[in-house]
């Protein structure tokens, strides 16, 4: 029997091609490059990996029980002091968001400069880096805090003396527990004259300061520090976020009048890769912790506390500040306001191998919107006045819309604003803050814990 | 005629604004403390061209961050003596415990007994001679000046050393990362003469001295040498 035209077989259908969510292409290109070059990757930037944070908080805003302010009315308060626990000249900023530290060498002296001018226009601080101060940022900010460092690298009194405050710096969130390694292509002639080492090697930040060690030390080392500047300059205390309670109480209890807390969204020059995202804790799990300190001490407000890591926009300010800090610092944020990352420059970051917006290669001085470099013709491209302008404009973003949001709870200040404004909308998040999982009155945890 | 502050009724601050208060041209320069009884830093951060002499024990950070001052301490000194000095003398009767010397940037610390460990951490610039031996990791990561011992050194000495110069005259318990023996030149002898004799060690042979430094090798990072971080 005539079966017709024969149709060819068809092929038995196959499952459909599947990456593994444990071996995804970042996981295996990064195998490849290990097995390939026999060093673990180095990087700028902070935690790319998703974790729990502020997103993850939302406002209540004004109900029946609660009367809100009105917008463009009624006033509310943004200014901040700083260190008056013991110091006999505080800091004053206008705004509730700070500069954070960053350094003369890996950033440029342009880039600095533009960090100075902008924070001066929004009336809030600038900070030092590893290798001390220039005379550039010293003129160009307002307020400067000057960070004392492990490595201490260009360690002066005179710029200890010539600063607003003091930062000792433990640790910071990128890296709780390590130093730094910033490579020779960015130590120039003047970059290797101001860390009296010679131009062109790798050098290495040291972890722990050479001349004390742990909390008893530490009061000592403030105590000196207080004698040196004649107890006039706030001394801050930076940690990374690791164990917020007790490194707060330990800062506090040693005499500091601001402990500085930085999550592991928070940026860094250069960091193994390893390391920025498996070391620390997310902010949004410190700050309570860390608030609870100084609660316990009886010392909240008294000694501020300072946090950072992964802000944003004005909404993870006027978080933060509703979990108990008193002000919040930019880093990796600020440089994006002056240009990093910007679409602009794509062209060149592709041909760098990479992307706008996922350019972290700061520690290898080719950046270029020209801010983490030491390359003259690379640096030029940042005008330190338009950036100043352009972070100046970003900061009073941030405040505007921390603002928006405190007048909406009713608060006449934005350091009014409390727990009791959030809610959580991840069971997380709910236990970090400490806050209930919203729609219901549930703090997973207990809301305590150190 | 000299000032004279007693710590049994001042205190640290009183010491301290003191010998801030006093400008470049002042012609008090002669201070007695008296009764450190091992308070923390004493005479911080003194830059005017004074003598200051502590008549006894002093805690940590003596004479730390001085800029031009000579410091005396007739006994011991605590932790980080002239930690982060930038100029001048500081000279230490007794013995001084770790840290002594760290990142100092520039002057002369003599120490006539014994310096423990880490003793020159991350000097940079400074000029220390220790009258007796020194204690493990001396010189950890010393970037530059010179630290002479005329006793002995302890384990690690050197480790991960810049362009620092060492000088030891009795043995060395072992050298740390990157740190080798350098051949002594007659110019490090000339120049280790006249730091011993401004350091009140005249009588000394700078010829009796081994000199090391940094070899170099992990100036650029590399993973094969890894085992040596």
């Amino acid at each position: 029997m005539d079966q017709g035209p024969s149709t060819p077989p068809r092929p038995a259908p196959r499952p459909a091609p599947r990456m593994s969510a444990t071996f995804d292409p970042v996981t295996l290109a990064e195998i490849r490059r290990a097995a390939a070059t026999g060093i673990y990757d180095i990087r700028g930037y902070g935690a790319k990996r998703a974790l729990p944070h502020f997103d993850d908080l939302l406002f209540l805003g004004a109900s029946i029980s609660r009367y809100p302010l009105e917008g463009y009315r009624e006033r509310c308060g943004t200014d901040v002091v700083l260190g008056a626990r013991f110091a006999k000249k505080p800091v004053e900023l206008r705004i509730p968001v700070t500069i954070a530290g960053m350094s003369f060498g890996s950033l440029s002296a342009q880039a600095k400069e533009a960090l100075g001018r902008g924070a001066t226009i929004a009336g809030t601080s600038t900070t030092t880096g590893d290798g001390g101060m220039t005379p550039e940022e010293r003129q160009s900010s307002a307020t400067l805090v000057y960070q004392y460092l492990p490595s201490r690298y260009g360690m002066n009194p005179d710029d200890l003396r010539a600063a607003d405050a003091i930062e000792i710096v433990v640790g910071q969130g990128a890296k709780p527990g390590g130093g730094g390694m910033l490579l020779g292509q960015k130590i120039t002639e003047r970059v290797a004259a101001m860390r009296t080492l010679p131009p062109g090697i790798d050098q290495r930040s040291a972890s722990r300061h050479p001349d004390w060690t742990g909390p008893d030390d530490l009061e000592i080392k403030i105590l000196e520090l207080r004698e040196v500047t004649d107890w006039q300059k706030p001394i801050y205390v930076k940690v990374g976020a690791s164990r917020p309670y007790y490194d707060t109480a330990l800062a506090a209890k040693a005499g500091a009048d601001v402990v500085v807390l930085d999550g592991m969204q928070g940026g860094t020059a250069a960091t193994q890769t390893v390391f920025i995202e498996n070391v620390g804790l997310p902010i949004l799990a410190a700050i309570r912790p860390a608030v609870q300190a100084l609660q316990d001490l009886g010392l909240h407000r008294t000694v501020q506390l300072v946090v950072s890591g992964g802000i944003r926009n004005g909404a993870d300010v006027a978080k933060a500040l509703a979990l108990g800090a008193d002000a919040v610092s930019i880093g990796t944020a600020a440089l994006a306001a002056l240009g990093d990352n910007d679409p602009a420059f794509e062209a060149e970051y592709a041909a760098l191998g990479t992307h706008a917006g996922s350019y972290d290669a700061w520690h290898e001085g080719r950046d270029p919107a020209g801010i983490t470099t030491q390359d003259p013709a690379l640096a030029a491209r940042l005008d330190p006045v338009l950036g100043g302008r352009r972070l100046a404009n970003y900061l009073a973003v941030l405040t505007l819309e921390a603002q928006t949001i405190a007048r909406a709870c009713g608060k006449s200040h934005v350091h009014n604003l409390e727990p009791e404004d959030l809610v959580a909308l991840t069971v997380e998040a709910a236990a970090m803050a400490r806050v209930p999982l919203a729609g219901t009155s549930w703090i997973p945890g207990g809301g305590g814990g150190q | 005629m000299s000032d004279q502050i007693d710590l049994a009724v001042a205190t640290t601050r009183d010491l301290n604004g003191a010998l801030h208060g006093l400008p470049p041209d002042t012609n008090r320069t002669l201070w007695r403390v008296l009764n450190p009884r091992g308070q923390h830093a004493l005479a911080v951060g003194v830059d005017a061209p004074i003598r200051v002499e502590i008549a006894g024990h002093a805690g940590y950070y003596c004479a730390g961050m001085n800029g031009g001052a000579t410091v005396v301490v007739e006994g011991n000194a605590g932790n980080g003596v002239a930690e982060n000095m930038m100029a001048g003398r500081v000279e230490v009767r007794g013995d001084a415990s770790a840290a002594a010397g760290a990142t100092a940037h520039g002057g002369l610390l003599v120490i006539h007994g014994n310096a423990s460990a880490r003793c020159g951490i991350s000097m940079k610039g400074v000029d220390i001679v220790v009258g007796g031996s020194v204690g493990h990791m001396s010189a950890f990561m010393a970037q530059a000046g010179t630290l002479t011992v005329l006793g002995d050194a302890g384990d690690s000495l050197g480790d991960s050393i810049y362009e620092a110069q060492l000088f030891v005259r009795g043995s060395v318990a072992s050298l740390g990362a990157d740190c080798v023996e350098k051949e002594m030149r007659d110019t490090h002898r000339t120049a280790l003469a006249a730091r011993l004799q401004a350091a009140g060690f005249d009588g000394v042979d700078a010829g009796s001295f081994r000199r090391y430094g940094s070899a170099r090798r992990l100036y650029h990072f590399h993973v094969d040498n890894a085992g040596n971080y």
